[in-house]
């Protein structure tokens, strides 16, 4: 008797506990708010997580259903990652963020099996691109490769189309990450006569000595960084001491936020990075925003990241998540929709300017829609600078498109190899 | 002269000055293992820990501000003032000093006659707990560090070496001024170790715990005395470190350069610290300099390990270290 009060106890404990799954929209966040790139880390996770509130608050969730957010602690760490995945995803996780691309290495593998999408922005594997191979990973709206064919494609507009005899070199973080671009530009050093300079940063880069005598040896004419956390400022406090023109040097969109160039004061003005999205508090969301989660107290974190780069990236993010949540929805006829449906809304997302102005963020990212063949958007990316008197950065060209016939042929070659190595037959699930 | 003579001359001047900052970290490890036998995992996050309290301070920012403002719901992140960097570094002494005797009194106290393995791991929670109370103390954003030490390309070396070989080096101001600090840092210790009581009471501690007991030191103020010091030399790193590239997590991570340091110099001997920076410094930049082309960059982290390796086979104890015999 007493076995079965103790058995209808736990059990009754136990229902009370779980995660309500039928009435909510869960929407979990790999994020970074400790260790040695939390920097990075808790901005978007602040902009992740405020957007989803506003949601909450302003609209009742998407389509009635409430959304449940959620985070669990990486430390940016890969084996911490693929521990929170396997403790979130028997929880309806409608889409993984791994926000690290050694994470999103260990990930597409399990997600494929499990039937989870994963949305890897601006990181991740490149040949993700290629849904047929990858059907449960979009890398929308660009890639590490758009990125480098980005900026080989400004520096041709600042050079008459021409950078024949040119030198350009990569400081890269010695990682998955940050080797990334390297087969990009290398292809494209052949197509346009430019000699490619690799330099590689051991993680996590606070000791950049060698690689910027090197950089004064061989007098490149740009210098390219694919860099993160502490690698970033060292690299543009190390521009500045030997005097290398900062408007020469440009960094990825994971090297152009306030953190990399704010410790280096006065030293910073003129960088350039990337950037796949607008920054800035002067959008219409904004007002939404102060509203519906500033200020009734309701934001992420401490509230002091509001309309920085990294926020305004995680508040994209969730963005995404969202119109590709109310497309699974259309799609299905249901609310309470599952991954599986989810990955559905992502693979037909379509993101026009008009949705972008009624979003409340005119302009704020590029144009694109998603198709099995093409998981990755338009690839579009704008160039930023740094203005440190102003202290801020500013939109220095409107979009500039990617050479994505070349970046899909190099996708396509690389995730056909994932594909054979794996014994997989590519084909589309819808 | 040939110029790959000229750049591995510069590679070597720059290896100087930055095996200097790798010293610096070195130092503080070097301290606390000497008097009391521990290595102290959580020196790098005392570097962390003490810069972060630095520019809380110039900054006028209010310590656990977010936490208060989560408990009742105020808005407070600054006393609206920014206090001197003349101030600020005696009143962050003053708070390393207080962390020195909250370790002790909290940690240190408890775990007398444990064997060092055991005092090993309280280091490392240590490190983890204090990283937390730096993030809930001070936040975790990266943080601008100046306290006036000048940084960028020496114009006076650049001239100097240019009249001199036609080709004019690079060396960071900051670095050179590094190398001053240190220079200084060593010096002070040095006279303290040799002509103050407590500096006596301390180098009789490193060398006989019981010895020491005996004559009437107190094994408990030499622990304050050592973790403080300590603790200062953490400052002047996370200073130097601060300086470059912004205070933020991640320069807890210096420790890394510490080790290798350590394994070459000895545990035991500030000179082999300074040594030992020295060689490493000096190593993986030439090394870095003459494979780059062959191997690829990104060589300094595992060479200054691989280093530390061959000289670990040959002299275990270090350079300077003194060896250990135990009679069976």
């Amino acid at each position: 008797m007493k076995m079965t009060k103790l058995a209808a106890t736990l059990a009754a404990t136990m229902l009370a506990s779980a995660p309500v799954l039928a009435d909510t929209l869960h929407f979990p966040n790999l994020s970074y708010r400790t260790g040695p790139f939390a920097a990075g880390g808790i901005p978007f996770a602040d902009g992740y997580a405020d957007y989803f509130t506003l949601i909450n608050e302003r609209d009742g969730g998407i389509g009635g259903v409430p959304i449940r957010y959620t985070e669990c602690e990486t430390a940016y760490n890969t084996e911490r990652g693929v521990e929170c995945y396997q403790s979130i995803r028997g929880d309806n996780p409608l889409v993984i963020q791994p926000l690290s691309t050694g994470i999103t290495y260990q990930l597409i593998p399990r997600t494929m099996e499990d039937g989870i999408p994963m949305h890897t922005m601006g990181y991740g594997r490149t040949s993700a691109v290629n849904g047929e191979v990858f059907n449960w990973t979009f890398n929308y709206p660009a890639n590490y490769w758009d990125g480098a064919s980005v900026i080989i494609n400004y520096l041709l507009s600042e050079n008459d189309g021409s950078l024949d005899g040119k030198k350009i070199a990569l400081l890269y973080h010695n990682s998955a990450y940050g080797r990334e671009p390297i087969p990009t530009l290398t292809r494209l050093s052949e197509r346009y006569g430019y000699e490619l300079l690799t330099i590689g940063v051991d993680s996590p880069g606070q000791e950049q000595g060698s690689q910027w005598l090197q950089i004064r040896r061989e007098r490149p004419d740009y210098v390219l960084m694919w860099g993160w956390g502490v690698m970033n400022p060292t690299a543009i406090q190390e521009a500045a001491n030997i005097r290398f023109p900062m408007e020469n040097f440009i960094g990825v969109w994971w090297s152009g936020s306030q953190q990399d160039v704010l410790p280096v004061g006065a030293g910073a003005h003129g960088y350039k990075a990337l950037a796949m999205h607008g920054t800035g508090t002067d959008y219409p969301i904004y007002e939404d925003l102060m509203r519906y989660v500033i200020e009734p107290g309701k934001y992420a974190g401490t509230g002091d990241e509001v309309g920085t780069v990294l926020y305004s990236r995680g508040m994209y993010a969730a963005m995404l998540a969202v119109e590709a949540a109310k497309k699974a929805q259309e799609i299905h006829g249901v609310a309470n929709i599952t991954p599986q449906m989810m990955r559905d809304g992502m693979a037909n997302l379509e993101i026009t300017e008009e949705l972008m102005a009624e979003l409340g963020l005119p302009n704020f990212g590029p144009a694109f829609s998603v198709a099995c063949e093409n998981h990755g958007g338009s690839g579009e990316a704008m160039i930023q600078q740094w203005d440190a008197n102003a202290g801020e950065w500013n939109l220095i060209t409107d979009w500039i498109a990617p050479d994505r016939e070349m970046i899909m042929q190099m996708a396509m070659e690389d995730s056909l190899a994932f594909a054979a190595e794996n014994n997989m037959t590519p084909a589309c699930l819808n | 002269m040939p110029d790959t003579l000229l750049f591995a001359m510069e590679a070597t001047l720059n290896g100087l000055t930055a095996g200097v900052m790798y010293a610096l970290v070195a130092l503080g490890f070097v301290l606390i293992f000497k008097a009391s036998g521990i290595f102290n995992f959580a020196q790098g996050v005392m570097a962390l820990f003490a810069a972060l309290t630095l520019v809380g301070f110039q900054s006028g920012q209010i310590p656990f501000s977010h936490l208060i403002n989560a408990m009742f719901g105020t808005r407070l992140h600054h006393f609206g003032w920014n206090m001197p960097t003349l101030l600020a570094i005696p009143a962050t002494v003053v708070v390393m000093i207080l962390l020195a005797i909250l370790v002790e009194r909290f940690i240190l106290k408890h775990l007398v006659n444990q064997e060092p393995i055991i005092l090993f791991m309280a280091t490392i929670g240590l490190a983890y707990f204090l990283e937390g109370v730096g993030d809930i103390m001070w936040g975790a954003e990266v943080k601008a560090l100046d306290v006036g030490l000048p940084k960028g390309m020496s114009m006076a070396v650049d001239e100097m070496t240019f009249n001199w070989f036609g080709y004019g080096f690079y060396i960071d101001r900051l670095e050179l001024w590094a190398a001053g600090i240190a220079a200084i840092l060593v010096a002070s210790l040095t006279i303290f170790s040799q002509y103050t009581k407590q500096g006596r009471a301390l180098r009789a501690v490193a060398d006989d715990h019981q010895a020491a007991l005996s004559v009437g030191v107190s094994l408990r103020f030499i622990w304050v005395l050592t973790w403080s010091i300590a603790g200062i030399v953490a400052l002047v790193a996370g200073i130097m470190w601060g300086s470059k590239s912004g205070v933020q997590f991640s320069l807890s991570l210096i420790a890394l350069k510490a080790l290798p340091v350590l394994i070459l110099g000895g545990f035991t001997s500030i000179p082999g610290a300074i040594v030992g920076g020295l060689i490493i410094g000096v190593g993986e930049k030439l090394f870095d300099f003459f494979m780059q082309p062959i191997i690829g960059g990104a060589t300094e982290n595992w060479f200054a390990y691989m280093l530390a390796l061959v000289f670990l086979l040959f002299r275990p104890q270090g350079l300077f270290g003194e060896r250990i015999i135990e009679r069976v």
